[in-house]
């Protein structure tokens, strides 16, 4: 009886098997859907144009142009001469060889880069030709353009994400690229938009052959923004101009605003060298060349003493901790004791009697030592007296990081009753021990752009908005930058800058007179010190300025500052005159002086502590 | 054809056949789509070809209708011995595909001889079960009947096609329903069962299992019949051992290790994803990425990708399993379950043993190549490339599936002798 089903019974029974087979893979395990998407689906990233840069008038700084990639599929190509081909991409045959083989070690079937960002031009000249090496070919892709070999310090590059950037932040994918420096780095989210998703079939060989499911998967790209700076390009422009063969830097900032009208770091370099192939050979050599230092933003990173422009904000805290009042007149011997057998010197004559304005305008050690003296012993300890101090000076923005938009900086350095304690115990410094404070000098440091701060804040007579880059952008709303107060009164700025006034009417900086326009400005003249063959060398000064404009209502401030530059009339006080009269007049009426500044020199003096002999200094 | 013989052809068959077919000429269709090239239908293409070798059928199948069962008995010894002939031939004016010669190039048109043996052997064998003289209890009439199993087998190894020699075996289902002790049938089923422990057991153990359950065996037979004698169970320990031992030695000195590595794979003693496991692996991959819906005609990813080799042929079942989902993939195991399953029940009324034989021969072929096709799909079975009848590409087997189908249903629609 069996005989007649069991063929029957067995059908049934492998059927059952197949079903049970079929219920576990299809139903129970999701693995295989996974394992299937992995390698039948492609996800491929869809990236949206970078944003542009502006300056603050429209005009263009940065966009896009095309560039090409040599790509070569190994297993696309026939027999080619291979010297033939290295010459027309005009690169060694031995690099060549080494590239094509390394591209057939990674894959016969996947397209790999030969040569990477083929200019324009010469991508002209070459697809001509690549039609007789079959498998080769020339793919898109967009790079940088500058349209002006300006401000490379803050405008920063964009380069290919390393295994860093990828750990930190998991939106980036291997061959992408990333802001470096500067805005580009500050902004990158702004600017790189955000990447949309396209899904291919592939086939087993992992070649691309078709899109996934009429596209249904994919997600478009959020466009990226188009921003524009605070950059006044012709500013700035003109700005690097009279920094040719000189060494420092300007920060101008518009007080009401905070903005930043212009960056000029010198010595600085040609964004447009840190693109295409050569980069790499471009970026060492900067990077490498530790005297001059062409990626060193001096405006942002460069801590100086800040030297007698400090003594406009001594004067300020004097008023307001109501030690000294406007009438008061200290006398001046060619500088004067502050301490037993502890002379200070002044450039003022024997006899001088200066009160507060003169005491600016003639830049008086002695009056502004005298003042720190009572500044620090109004308290009842001078740790007091020096903290508040301190205080003080941290509302105008001193010893810690602005918040400015872009990556790097410093905090510069404003000491307190701590710093002293630990230097010389407690209790083991006095009034006269800092007494160099007073002057700017000593312990103090200060970057270009705080300087350039602070100035601002006296223009505005009492308050600062954080200086930054950004004015707008196209597709986002931009945050508000802060405001922030002083912990002077109002009242007290008027005759400081009656004193600044003067500086450039009749006193240290009568060079940076400018018709018509009511300049107030400070000099400085800033001792600085190397370490020469182990040895503490003193160098020439560095010339040093101070400024806003015109006094009633301004609408430019800035920090000018030389390096090695003698004396501050002699080169900083002219620059930030000249720059005050491009950007309100935006002509030069002063062409003498234009000429002077652009075509004078300081490399003899930059040399000097390099050439091995015994030089002078401040000649 | 008058109304009476149509309405006495088992329809329910031709349903199976017809939806077997028509799901053959989608998947197909579907394998061998490209995006890139042209999306019109066109006849040259593999999916075209299938429909064309279904209206041949369906012509030659007409005429069959009217053949007289008789016929096909008195003939049965010629077309087995023009199938072996053909395939004898193979080692002459064969062509070399794949590394097997199994097929015969005239005027672009292929074919494999193997399918005629196919009919032939079955033919053969029903021919010879019908004899008067014939009974397959009696060892000398197996072991004829063997030798007709014997002989188009080894040709067909020796091409090498070891795939379609194994088909041959399943004629044996024939001989069990007209007698055959099932013994044999046992004893060939604890043998695979040793053979595949063998493999996955270190052989020490299994000796051991074996001694241990032969005698736990005897002791429950001697406790429920006393005069039980110890004496086969000796024999069958000494014979298990004995092969267990032989397979090792066979498995591990005679077996190439292409042949060894196909085994391990299936039992899962060897992980390979890259290599020879890559078939069985992206096979698994495609059907399980099917889910229970699967994804839409002409929307498999892995068959886009052409992951899975001869996916039109051997590994249509994947391309089901993966577009059509559990549903569909049951649903086509359904359909064959009922087409044997229908085909056995209306053998049994058949009177005579010719007849009889020749649809059991039929179902044994079908139910073969139903069972390694989509066990090989599922990674159950080795490797084995034997196409699914009427669902894969490929002329030769859906044109004599075809033939076979249209003789069932002359056999079965004239059981009755009124002619």
């Amino acid at each position: 009886m069996i005989r007649r089903y069991y063929v029957q019974i067995i059908t049934i029974l492998i059927a059952v098997i197949f079903i049970i087979r079929l219920v576990s893979l299809q139903i129970l395990n999701s693995e295989y859907k996974y394992l299937s998407e992995n390698n039948a689906v492609l996800e491929s990233p869809v990236y949206p144009e970078r944003g542009f840069i502006y300056d603050r008038n429209g005009e263009i700084l940065v966009a896009n142009q095309i560039a090409y990639d040599l790509m070569v599929i190994p297993e696309n190509t026939n027999k080619f001469d291979t010297l033939e081909l290295s010459e027309l991409i005009n690169i060694p045959a031995k690099d060549f060889k080494l590239n094509f083989s390394e591209a057939i070690k990674f894959s016969n079937k996947i397209p790999s880069i030969i040569l990477s960002e083929i200019s324009k031009k010469e991508h002209a000249y070459i697809q001509e030709k690549l039609w007789k090496y079959e498998g080769f070919y020339l793919q898109k892709k967009s790079i940088r353009k500058y349209y002006h070999d300006i401000g490379a310090n803050f405008l920063g590059y964009i380069s290919e994400v390393n295994d860093s950037d990828i750990d930190r932040d998991n939106y980036y994918q291997t061959g992408e690229l990333i802001g470096r420096q500067g805005i580009e780095k500050y902004y990158e989210n702004i600017l790189r938009g955000e990447k949309g998703k396209s899904f291919f079939q592939k086939d087993r060989f992992n070649r691309i052959i078709g899109s996934y499911q009429n596209k249904r998967f994919d997600v478009a790209p959020k466009t990226a923004s188009n921003i524009s700076l605070t950059i006044d390009l012709d500013l700035q422009k003109f700005g690097e101009s009279l920094f040719k063969n000189k060494r420092g830097g300007i920060v101008a900032i518009e007080p009401s605003t905070g903005e930043i009208l212009a960056l000029v770091t010198a010595p600085s370099y040609d964004p447009n060298i840190l693109l295409g192939r050569k980069r790499s050979i471009n970026y060492n050599e900067l990077a490498n060349d530790t005297i001059s230092k062409p990626l060193f933003d001096r405006g942002l990173q460069a801590q100086y003493s800040p030297g007698s422009p400090f003594k406009v904000l001594n004067a300020l805290i004097g008023l307001q901790e109501e030690v000294i009042n406007i009438n008061d007149v200290y006398t001046c011997n060619k500088g004067h004791f502050y301490a037993k057998g502890a002379f200070m010197q002044c450039h003022n004559e024997v006899g001088t009697k200066n009160n507060l304005i003169s005491a600016i305008h003639q830049s008086c050690n002695t009056y502004f030592a005298k003042t720190y003296k009572k500044l620090i012993n109004s308290k009842k300890t001078v740790s007091e007296g020096l903290n508040n101090w301190t205080n003080h000076l941290n509302s105008f923005g001193l010893g810690d990081y602005l918040g400015y938009d872009l990556p790097i900086g410093q905090k510069g350095f404003i000491p307190n009753s701590n710093y002293y304690d630990k230097w010389y115990q407690k209790g083991g410094w006095q009034a006269s021990t800092i007494i160099s404070n007073a002057i700017g000098q000593g312990e103090i440091l200060t970057t270009p752009i705080q300087m350039a701060n602070f100035t601002s804040a006296i223009a505005n007579r009492g308050f600062y908005i954080t200086p930054h880059f950004l004015k707008s952008a196209d597709k986002i709303n931009i945050k508000k930058f802060e405001k922030k107060i002083t912990s002077i009164d109002p009242i007290h700025f008027e005759p400081v800058i009656e004193g600044m006034e003067k500086v450039v009417d009749y006193g240290t900086a009568r060079i940076a007179k400018i018709k018509n326009i009511k300049v107030c400005g400070k000099t400085g003249t800033v001792e600085n010190f190397i370490k020469l063959n182990g040895e503490k060398t003193q160098l020439t000064d560095h010339s040093m300025f101070i400024a806003f404009a015109p006094k009633e209502d301004p609408k430019i401030a800035l920090a000018v500052f030389v390096e090695n530059g003698y004396w501050g009339s002699r080169w900083a006080a002219p620059i930030a005159s000249l720059m005050i009269e491009k950007y309100l007049k935006n002509k030069i009426e002063r062409k003498w002086l234009e000429k002077r500044i652009i075509k004078g020199s300081l490399e003899f003096e930059y040399a000097k502590p390099l050439s091995g002999k015994i030089f002078k200094i401040n000649e | 054809m008058n109304k009476t013989y149509l309405y006495r052809l088992d329809w329910l068959v031709i349903l199976c056949y017809l939806s077997l077919v028509l799901f053959g000429v989608l998947n197909i269709y579907s394998s061998t789509f490209d995006n890139n090239l042209n999306k019109d239908f066109v006849l040259e293409s593999l999916a075209g070809k299938h429909i064309i070798i279904f209206i041949v059928s369906l012509v030659i199948g007409s005429f069959i209708l009217f053949i007289r069962a008789q016929f096909f008995q008195q003939l049965s010894y010629l077309i087995y011995f023009i199938g072996l002939l053909l395939l004898f031939g193979l080692f002459f004016f064969g062509e070399t595909i794949n590394s097997a010669t199994s097929w015969y190039i005239i005027k672009g048109f292929s074919f494999q001889p193997s399918e005629i043996a196919k009919i032939g052997t079955a033919f053969a064998i029903s021919r010879y079960l019908s004899d008067f003289n014939t009974d397959i209890k009696e060892f000398k009439s197996l072991f004829k009947g063997l030798i007709l199993i014997f002989i188009p087998s080894t040709l067909i190894i020796l091409q090498p096609d070891p795939g379609s020699a194994i088909i041959f075996g399943s004629f044996f289902l024939i001989f069990f329903r007209e007698g055959l002790s099932f013994k044999y049938l046992t004893f060939s089923f604890l043998g695979l069962i040793l053979f595949v422990s063998t493999l996955i057991i270190p052989i020490k153990y299994i000796i051991v299992l074996i001694t241990i359950v032969s005698f736990l065996i005897f002791y429950f037979f001697k406790r429920s019949n006393k005069k039980t004698k110890i004496f086969p169970f000796l024999i069958f320990l000494l014979v298990s051992s004995a092969f267990v031992l032989s397979v090792n030695f066979i498995f591990n000195s005679v077996f190439e290790q292409r042949h060894r590595d196909r085994f391990n794979i299936v039992l899962g003693l060897v992980e390979d994803s890259k290599g020879l496991g890559y078939n069985i692996n992206q096979s698994k991959i495609a059907i399980g990425s099917g889910g229970f819906t699967g994804k839409g005609f002409l929307q498999g990813t892995q068959t886009k990708g052409n992951f899975v080799p001869e996916q039109q042929t051997d590994y249509i079942f994947t391309t089901v399993a993966e577009e059509w989902g559990f549903i569909g993939s049951s649903f086509l195991i359904l359909i064959f379950v009922i087409l044997i399953v229908r085909m056995v029940n209306q053998a049994e009324k058949q009177t005579n043993i010719f007849q009889r034989s020749f649809i059991y021969g039929i179902c044994c072929l079908i139910f073969s190549h139903f069972t390694i096709n989509i066990g090989m799909s599922l990674g159950l079975i080795p490797t084995v490339g034997i196409p699914l009848p009427f669902v894969s590409s490929g002329g030769s087997t859906l044109l004599s599936f075809s033939l076979l189908i249209f003789i069932y249903l002359n056999f079965d629609s004239n059981r009755l002798g009124d002619w």
